[in-house]
């Protein structure tokens, strides 16, 4: 039983921790918490702002489910995330690099992380030029070395070719992401990995490769799952930037992710009923994959 | 005897295991320097020459293309002219700051809450936090675009400021930060006869210097590089921040290499000061976010 002081001396903490919330709170409910549940009835309605909304059950997903397009903006964002494997095996050699007691680490941390800091519209713009067919670095690099072997080389039309639009999108993600933050948590990881493990490997004779893959590839699980399932969250979401900016989504709807397709509908043609229904198709995704890698990441994580 | 030739004859190896090792550190990591500001080299010399030059590049020897045959300053003063830089410059820098305030601020006074206080509904108030950590950002985008259009506030700073004010990361990382303190000192000031915010506000803050500084770093980066949020809630020239001034310029001059690049330079500058700065906060709230999951 409480006693009157002790009741006073709690509710005066529980007024004041509300005070506390408040602020966020609210913010949170108009911008968070009520946003979700309204654009979950978006999903079922068709509306273009101008005129009232229509109530037309779950007909946006039926559209949805036979819209070639939306598919073919699935596969591209898909495509898209095939840069990942390839991005953690290149921030992974780095760190390892990185991990040698070699000097000047603040020097080569600070240059790696320099196009991860710098993403953005301005970046690019750079790579545009870099792509650029005639006077690009890339097709300029193909034509000389083409001089060099003696066999004319022509560089594809980076941006403006169907086939080369995605590929070129993944190289410019490799170069701003490898030296990022990915690196930074292989990094962190590799330094936690206990001395005498290594030393016990060498007493039984094991080379740097059967080190590699005895100790360090095991102790880092961790951190690759958490890279991997953190990169493929993200990398469903993206893709908006970086085509907006350089390829306008083409060539021929190429570089269009399912966030641009989400953004099109939305704020350009202003179907706000259908835009919602698809960002609810893609919370499910990336619910049901991360479900998915939370129970089947606890087998693998091991060491 | 043997024995110790043996054990010699490891230590050497070892040695010589570590040089290559080194060795070989350096090629990877002077390569991948080179890879990486390269570029942004590109970006600066493009940025000082003649229009033509551009086109002229990489046909004669490989050096001379990495230097301007004239130093074109001029290009900087052009592109701030050609869109107002200046305005776009400065509704970056309100809105992140703002931002940034905002959120920092609102973000520890409810992880204090959350985190020292108790109150009726804690648990299920701070679960509904978490929970909508994993909805993606177009879910909320489009009923908070409808929202802000109904209250007029569309094409306007409140636009572009408030809803990046109030995000559940904030103020989960800042709570995870709160309760690896000691109590002790707290149970001390209440002793002493101190308020709760006099708790928060002298013991509280004070201490979590680090993380308050991750987490303003992260949300000053985050909004001054965001792109689709003000492309979206923003209509006039008056109002848009450097990335969407960046793209309308690249849109009203598509081929302007020069000035292209001395506006990307002018936007990137202040960015990579700040990372200069806060490079060590930024390093450790990575590590931070990395050993949550």
């Amino acid at each position: 039983m409480l006693n009157l002081s002790e009741m006073k001396s709690t509710t005066k903490e529980a007024i004041s921790a509300y005070l506390f919330l408040m602020p966020n709170f609210v913010g949170f409910l108009a911008f968070t918490s009520i946003p979700v549940v309204v654009s979950l009835l978006l999903g079922f309605v068709k509306w273009d702002l101008l005129s009232s909304p229509q109530w037309v059950g779950f007909d946006n997903f039926i559209a949805l489910f036979h819209d070639t397009y939306f598919w073919k903006y699935c596969w591209n964002t898909i495509f898209l995330m095939f840069g990942i494997p390839l991005g953690m095996v290149g921030s992974l050699i780095v760190a390892l690099a990185m991990n040698q007691k070699i000097k000047g680490i603040v020097f080569f941390r600070t240059t790696f992380f320099l196009p991860t800091i710098c993403s953005g519209v301005a970046i690019f713009v750079l790579w545009r030029l870099i792509y650029n067919p005639d006077f690009g670095f890339f097709n300029v690099m193909i034509a000389k070395f083409g001089d060099i072997i003696g066999i004319p080389l022509k560089g594809p039309n980076w941006l403006t070719d169907e086939n080369w639009a995605k590929p070129a999108l993944i190289i410019m993600g490799l170069w701003q992401g490898i030296g990022g933050q990915n690196m930074i948590l292989y990094l962190a990881a590799l330094q936690g990995i206990p001395r005498d493990l290594y030393e016990a490997a060498a007493i039984d004779g094991a080379n740097s490769w059967q080190k590699f893959w005895a100790v360090t590839w095991p102790h880092l699980s961790p951190t690759t799952f958490f890279i991997a399932v953190m990169s493929i969250i993200g990398g469903f979401q993206s893709g908006f930037d970086a085509a907006y900016v350089m390829t306008g989504g083409g060539p021929n709807g190429s570089t269009t992710t399912i966030m641009y397709y989400i953004f099109n509908n939305a704020f350009r043609w202003f179907n706000m009923g259908y835009a919602a229904a698809i960002s609810w198709i893609l919370f499910a995704v990336i619910l049901v994959f991360t479900l998915f890698f939370w129970r089947f990441g606890g087998k693998t994580v091991h060491y | 005897m043997s024995k110790i030739l043996t054990a010699e004859y490891s230590k050497k190896k070892k040695e010589q295991e570590q040089i290559v090792g080194k060795i070989f550190s350096y090629i990877v990591l002077s390569l991948v320097t080179v890879t990486m500001v390269a570029p942004f080299l590109w970006m600066i010399t493009t940025s000082l020459k003649e229009p033509g030059e551009v086109f002229e590049a990489f046909k004669e020897e490989w050096w001379r293309d990495w230097i301007p045959m004239n130093f074109v300053w001029e290009n900087y003063v052009k592109a701030w002219k050609v869109v107002p830089f200046a305005r776009f410059y400065f509704n970056s820098i309100f809105v992140s700051i703002i931002t940034t305030f905002g959120q920092v601020a609102t973000s520890a006074m409810a992880a204090y809450a959350f985190s020292r206080l108790r109150f009726p509904g804690r648990e299920k108030i701070f679960m509904s936090y978490l929970a909508t950590m994993m909805i993606p950002g177009a879910v909320t985008m489009i009923p908070v675009f409808i929202l802000l259009r109904m209250l007029g506030w569309i094409d306007s700073y409140k636009a572009l400021i408030l809803p990046g004010i109030f995000t559940a990361y904030g103020t989960f990382m800042l709570r995870q930060f709160f309760l690896t303190m000691p109590k002790d000192l707290e149970d001390a000031a209440m002793i002493d006869g101190c308020s709760y915010f006099g708790i928060f506000w002298r013991i509280i803050l004070p201490l979590s210097k680090p993380a308050l500084a991750t987490l303003t770093t992260f949300t000053f980066m985050g909004t001054w590089m965001n792109f689709m949020w003000p492309l979206i809630v923003v209509n006039s020239q008056e109002l848009f921040t450097l990335p969407v001034g960046l793209a309308y310029f690249q849109s009203l001059h598509t081929t302007d290499w020069t000035l292209l690049m001395a506006g990307s330079i002018m936007m990137l500058l202040p960015i990579l000061i700040v990372f200069i700065f806060a490079q060590r906060f930024f390093v450790e709230g990575i590590k931070l976010t990395g050993i949550k999951g």
